[in-house]
């Protein structure tokens, strides 16, 4: 071979190979510090995790402040928040599931046409937009209008407008990948228009479909900003759509902002961060499992 | 249904002309007719107009939305203009290129597809008789009885595609639409389903797109010859292999284009 060719693959090779560590070092750099956090948080929130973190609402800071004086386990958990979460995840589900699907078909059917292609740009602006302002929107419409008043309704419509996005994208994008093939299949054996759509369509991308929706769910459970405008928070359990409600993430800077519950924060968050990345889990072996296309 | 002997033409072609763009014929004033219990060819290089020939049979080219179709097709004498496409369809059934199971419906599911997309409730036993059936026609029943509840996509190719032709006459339609229904397979498939489609004229009609010659003369007792659009010429496939009329028919038989 000739000399430079044989210098210029060494050279090649160690360019290589330096450029190796360097992938590893980022990839190391990145998920160390994932460790960090829920190291973290499981060392300094385990010790409150019992059955009553679930079952007792949030102290109030006096009883709070007598146990933190004598080094006992703070009484109490977060079962305001976990009901008001649950109370206000629902409602939205129950209002941008169906809406967002219908719209991401909608979107994927007519692809074409003017109003789709607003559609689409619409949902992508508002992806975009911070969920505080979408926070003071609900306020606006539902606190302000619908409820006079602060309420899980305007809480459940500030994350139902944060879910809206992501669900009619993913559906859109899982609906692109439906071979043609395969409507016009059903559309030969004489089937309506609709009942391809909810009977091929709907289950042929339905891993799709429903990781879209979870992701979603898991996006909107952590979210703290728009609930502080909407759902406000409450000290006690409720499940009246009208009231306040309180929710995990907020209840977790409730705890931030009481010096005498800070080993709550930790708790709260614990609970929180394992939650989400159940849902998370969820989404990918759901992904996997009913995987037709 | 009418009680009238039935006419040897089952379908009928009059001066159809059918438009993507405006102004832009796919297909150019073609009149033809197909008779019953025939295997009737649509040849011709790529591009001339087969598949969209073939669609307006069912109605299926209507997918388009700009699509512009004049003159007429006729259904033992009735327009399938003025049918209900859902009606049509179940007479005339359409298998594909590409063998196009539905993924998420098992291979039982998938012959009884028509039924159940259509919200056409049936005994089991019904449903049992029927799958067993269309499957004992496409020659499939051998293969898959013992593995009907597994999804039509693990199947190979050419069986995916015999369980299509047995999802569409399932139905029991008049008419089978084929558009190109080998050129995905594999010589040893594709003489299976040739050897299947003998057999099915018995109890349908059969219209099928080819761009293979030879399987058209193989198999097809009926052709017609198609180029830019324009049914160039068409009969008994014997006559028209042997003694093409017209120039570009014998051009494209003896290897000149296509
Ligand atoms: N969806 C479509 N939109 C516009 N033109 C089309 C479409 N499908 C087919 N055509 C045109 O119509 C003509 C006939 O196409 P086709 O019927 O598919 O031919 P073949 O099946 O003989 O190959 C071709 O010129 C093709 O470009
Ligand atoms: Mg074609």
């Amino acid at each position: 071979m000739h000399p430079e060719l044989t210098d210029n693959i060494a050279r090649r090779n160690r360019t290589n190979g330096r450029f190796r560590y360097l992938v590893i070092a980022g990839s190391v750099i990145t998920v160390v510090p994932i460790f960090l956090i829920v190291g973290n948080l499981a060392i300094k929130g385990y010790r409150q995790i019992n059955l009553a973190f679930f079952t007792k609402p949030a102290p109030d800071t006096f009883q709070a402040m007598m146990a933190a004086a004598s080094g006992e386990i703070i009484p109490g958990g977060i079962a305001n928040g976990l009901t008001g979460s649950l109370l206000m995840v629902l409602l939205a589900s129950f209002i941008a599931i169906p809406l967002g699907l219908m719209t991401g078909i909608f979107v994927y059917e007519n692809g074409t046409r003017r109003y789709a292609r607003f559609i689409r740009s619409l949902t992508e602006i508002l992806q975009g937009v911070p969920s505080i302002i979408l926070g003071i929107i609900a306020y606006l419409w539902v606190v302000k209008n619908i409820t006079r008043g602060y309420s899980a309704l305007a809480g459940s419509v500030s994350l139902a407008i944060m879910m809206l996005p992501l669900i009619i994208r993913s559906t859109e994008e899982t609906m692109r990948m439906i071979p043609i093939a395969i409507r016009e299949a059903a559309f030969a054996l004489g089937t309506p228009y609709y009942k391809m759509i909810y009977k091929i369509l709907i289950p042929v991308s339905f891993s799709g479909l429903a990781t879209g929706v979870l992701l979603a769910l898991s996006r909107i459970l952590g979210e703290t900003a728009p609930l502080m405008l909407t759902a406000l928070g409450s000290p006690a359990v409720s499940f009246d759509v009208t009231r306040p409600v309180s929710a995990v993430p907020l209840l977790i800077w409730d705890f931030y902002n009481d010096p005498n519950m800070v080993s709550l924060v930790w708790s709260a968050s614990l609970f929180l961060m394992f939650f989400v990345l159940s849902m998370n889990l969820l989404a990918r072996s759901v992904a996997s499992k009913h995987k037709y296309i | 249904m009418n009680n009238t002997p039935q006419s040897e033409n089952v379908l009928e072609i009059r001066d159809l002309f059918i438009a993507y763009e405006p102004g832009r014929y796919a297909v150019k004033d073609v009149s033809a007719h197909v008779r019953r219990n025939s295997i009737t060819a649509i040849m011709g290089p790529s591009g001339c107009g087969k598949s969209t020939l073939l669609r307006a049979m069912n109605r299926m080219h209507e997918l388009y939305p700009n699509i512009e179709t004049k003159g007429d097709i006729l259904l033992d004498g009735q327009s399938i203009f003025s049918m209900s496409v859902i009606e049509l369809r179940r007479k005339v059934g359409m298998v594909f290129q590409r063998p196009n199971p539905f993924p998420n419906m098992t291979i039982y599911e998938n012959v009884v597809a028509g039924f159940s997309l259509n919200d056409i409730r049936l005994k089991k036993s019904q449903r049992d008789d029927i799958v067993e059936n269309a499957l004992r026609n496409v020659a499939l029943w051998d293969e898959v009885k013992e593995s009907l509840y597994r999804k039509g996509t693990f199947l190979s190719g050419g069986q995916q595609q015999r369980l299509c032709v047995a999802r569409a006459i399932a139905f029991n339609p008049e008419v089978l639409l084929l558009d190109e229904p080998t050129s995905a397979l594999d010589p040893i498939a594709t003489s299976k389903i040739e050897d299947l489609l003998g057999e099915l004229k018995k109890k349908y009609t059969l219209v099928l797109v080819t761009h293979n010659m030879s399987q058209a003369a193989r198999i097809s007792d009926d052709s017609m010859f198609m180029y830019l659009g324009e049914l160039v010429e068409s009969g008994h496939t014997n006559t028209l292999f042997t003694t093409p009329k017209d120039p570009r028919t014998e051009a494209y038989l003896t290897g000149k284009f296509g």
